[in-house]
């Protein structure tokens, strides 16, 4: 598997580009600190969040189990899924019972997460992706690069190209409004012509039964409200105990997101429209493993707004791709790293630890701490590259050798003004790759201090 | 299936999770910091119009007929459907529609809003989640009539109201539908609503 530092290359040698990306992304994040300020109780709000996901972590087995039986007592079909296989299958199998050809489906990272789309294709059922952003990264084959925007990397001359190619649209448009138009009405028939709708889940509530799907676009609602069959699909981590704690949430979830102070609609889903059937499907997929541990178990309060992205400077300046996760950014390198500690050992390390991501979480998780608890365990269990082993190895042995340390500094004053580019700026000094060296001083730290105070 | 619950249910409860506590979001001094407005249906209105909304205080639903009689989009509409009572002038009988299909071409649609929520411009929304669900979403405008006395200020208190026993459906409508999804540009009129009007109507209707 490329590393994060290989996968950003590309992304990184766009200059221009990447600085647009990283423009974008501190745009939403200015957006969400105007929206932050206009609530004196934020703080209180983080805190309320923190402490009910926390209890519903602690008490998710009865709160699932509770959550099953409302469910089922409001008249909705409940499934569970041990990984994305079996998820896929439950899926296709309620569409084959109700010989579903075509499908309309709202932003959900958990089918991006299962694969499902290429799964139900593969079976001969369309599946439309109806969330404008995700809509176009599907019409490009891609996978989304933002789970909140998902074609927030793509340049409108490029989504002007792509609907000219597939929709037949003006040659050269780059107008947002022209392509969205034209987007709608596209969707417009999709969604008339589909058999039934998928969602994706924000919310479960236990005490309920219900569940909550969020958009700004109206999608969720009209690819549910046209078909008779409805199929949630949401992670076990989704829940919360509840309906009253939609309050703390919905008040979080949106200006985390985008700064608005709500999303255009927020959804309330309880058992099935009068003619109609409703399923819902629980995935495990490594989530009940996260609750288990004391370091990584908050990593679950995750509600998926996006703020942990919006301000990390390196997903700003790297793009989501770079991550090959279903979820980028932060939150995406601590869920990867558990879900496959091999095939994402580089994410932990696309980390700068400034800590931005703590401070803007709506639901209180320590990321940077977790990334930095995770660099801890991709060591332990041997997976660090050989360049990062060695260095740290030679350094920890150096740290720990006074004379050593003073001799090699001495030495590295004298020598290294006097050394050639090619031994200084080479592949063994990653950090060098972009940067320049700082001057060299002439004294060390400790030979100023003999020199200024020691003699008092 | 039972199986993979089973499963499930045992993997959790392996795991040794410190047991924490649920805040009790009823305490008197948490209630005491959520924000408040001198004038909440002020508060509605200005949020609205930040979301793309439109928001009107009138008198009566004749106030209302006089509003939309002036609203371009009102007068360009070919179909119109209207589920309060001697509101606009409808050109079809909803009742009579059994697949929400057929409410596809509907231009404005004129329909009952329960109550408004000051802090983020949002009207609760309720039906059985029959056919008439959909005129929320597939409209191509959407004018909602509530209550002017029907505010509250925050989600707090918005949830204080709703309880959730019978199957049901509801939505907060905040605003016609968006999207920025093309480099951060703001479109309205993404998939539902192109233009929302709120009508904050005073006297009993």
């Amino acid at each position: 598997m490329p590393s994060h530092p290989k996968l950003a290359e590309a992304f990184v040698k766009d200059k221009e580009r990447a600085r647009w990306h990283d423009q974008s992304l501190w745009f939403v994040r200015s957006k969400r600190d105007k929206a932050v300020h206009q609530l004196p109780e934020w703080e209180l709000l983080r805190e309320q969040a923190s402490k009910i996901k926390s209890y519903t972590v602690s008490h998710l087995p009865d709160l699932l189990e509770e959550f099953e039986r409302n469910a089922k007592a409001k008249g909705v079909h409940v499934h569970w899924a041990r990984d994305a296989k079996e998820h896929n299958e439950i899926v296709h199998s309620i569409l084959q019972k109700h010989q579903v050809k075509r499908i309309v489906k709202s932003k959900s990272m958990l089918t991006e997460e299962c694969h499902l789309n290429p799964y139900l294709e593969r079976h001969g059922i369309e599946i439309v992706d109806t969330d404008l952003g995700e809509w176009i990264v599907q019409l490009q084959d891609k996978p989304p690069s933002h789970i909140v925007m998902p074609a927030i990397h793509i340049k409108k001359e490029e989504i002007g190209e792509l609907f000219h190619e597939k929709l037949g649209t003006e040659k050269g448009a780059t107008d947002p409004q022209y392509l969205a138009e034209s987007a709608r009405q596209h969707l417009r028939r999709k969604f008339i012509e589909a058999d039934a709708g998928i969602t994706g889940v924000n919310f479960a509530i236990a005490d309920t039964g219900g569940f909550v799907v969020c958009t700004n676009e109206g999608n969720a609602d009209l690819g549910t409200g046209l078909n008779k069959l409805h199929i949630a699909c949401m992670g076990i981590e989704k829940l919360i105990p509840r309906a009253s704690d939609l309050s703390v949430f919905l008040r979080l979830l949106a200006r985390s997101a985008t700064g608005q102070p709500i999303t255009t609609y927020s959804s309330h889903f309880h058992g099935p429209k009068p003619d109609g059937e409703m399923h819902i499907v629980l995935l495990d997929n490594g989530r009940s493993e996260i609750s288990g541990s004391d370091e990584f178990r908050r990593s679950l309060n995750c509600i998926r707004c996006a703020a942990c992205m919006n301000t990390c400077p390196v997903y700003r300046r790297s793009g989501g791709y770079s991550y090959n996760n279903t979820v980028p950014g932060p939150i995406g390198s601590i869920l990867g790293a558990a879900h496959d500690t091999k095939k994402h050992s580089s994410l932990p390390f696309a980390c700068s630890l400034c800590a931005s991501c703590t401070d803007v979480c709506p639901v209180k998780i320590d990321l940077h701490h977790q990334l930095l608890t995770w660099r801890k365990e991709i060591r332990l269990k041997g997976l660090l590259p050989l360049s990062k082993r060695l260095s740290m190895k030679m350094m920890g042995w150096m740290m720990q050798a006074p004379r050593l340390y003073q001799f090699a500094g001495t030495c590295a004053r004298w020598v290294v003004p006097y050394l050639p580019r090619f031994l200084l700026y080479n592949r063994f000094n990653a950090w060098g790759k972009q940067r320049e060296l700082p001057d060299i001083p002439k004294q060390s730290f400790r030979e100023w201090m003999k020199k200024n105070h020691d003699r008092k | 299936m039972t199986a993979s619950k089973d499963h499930i249910l045992s993997q959790l409860r392996k795991q040794s999770v410190p047991k924490t506590e649920l805040p009790d979001l009823q305490d008197a001094k948490l209630k005491a910091q959520w924000v408040t407005y001198a004038d909440p249906a002020q508060q509605f209105s200005d949020t609205l119009e930040s979301v793309g909304g439109l928001c009107w205080r009138v008198k009566n639903i004749e106030e209302v007929n006089q509003r939309l009689a002036e609203l371009p989009v009102y007068q360009e509409s070919n179909q119109i459907c209207s589920l309060v009572s001697d509101c606009g002038q409808p050109t079809m009988n909803v009742n009579e529609v059994t697949d929400p299909h057929d409410f596809k071409d509907v231009d404005f649609a004129i329909l009952p809003g329960e109550f408004c929520v000051a802090e983020n411009g949002a009207v609760w929304t309720t039906n059985d989640g029959g056919p008439q669900r959909t005129l929320y979403f597939l409209s191509q405008h959407v004018a909602l009539i509530v209550p002017a006395s029907e505010i509250v200020p925050h989600m707090h208190a918005a949830y204080d109201r709703l309880t959730f026993e019978n199957p049901s459906f509801g939505t907060f409508m905040s605003g016609p539908s968006k999207t920025a999804d093309i480099e951060q540009s703001l479109v309205i009129g993404a998939h539902g609503a192109r233009s929302l009007t709120v009508f904050l109507v005073e006297e009993p209707f």
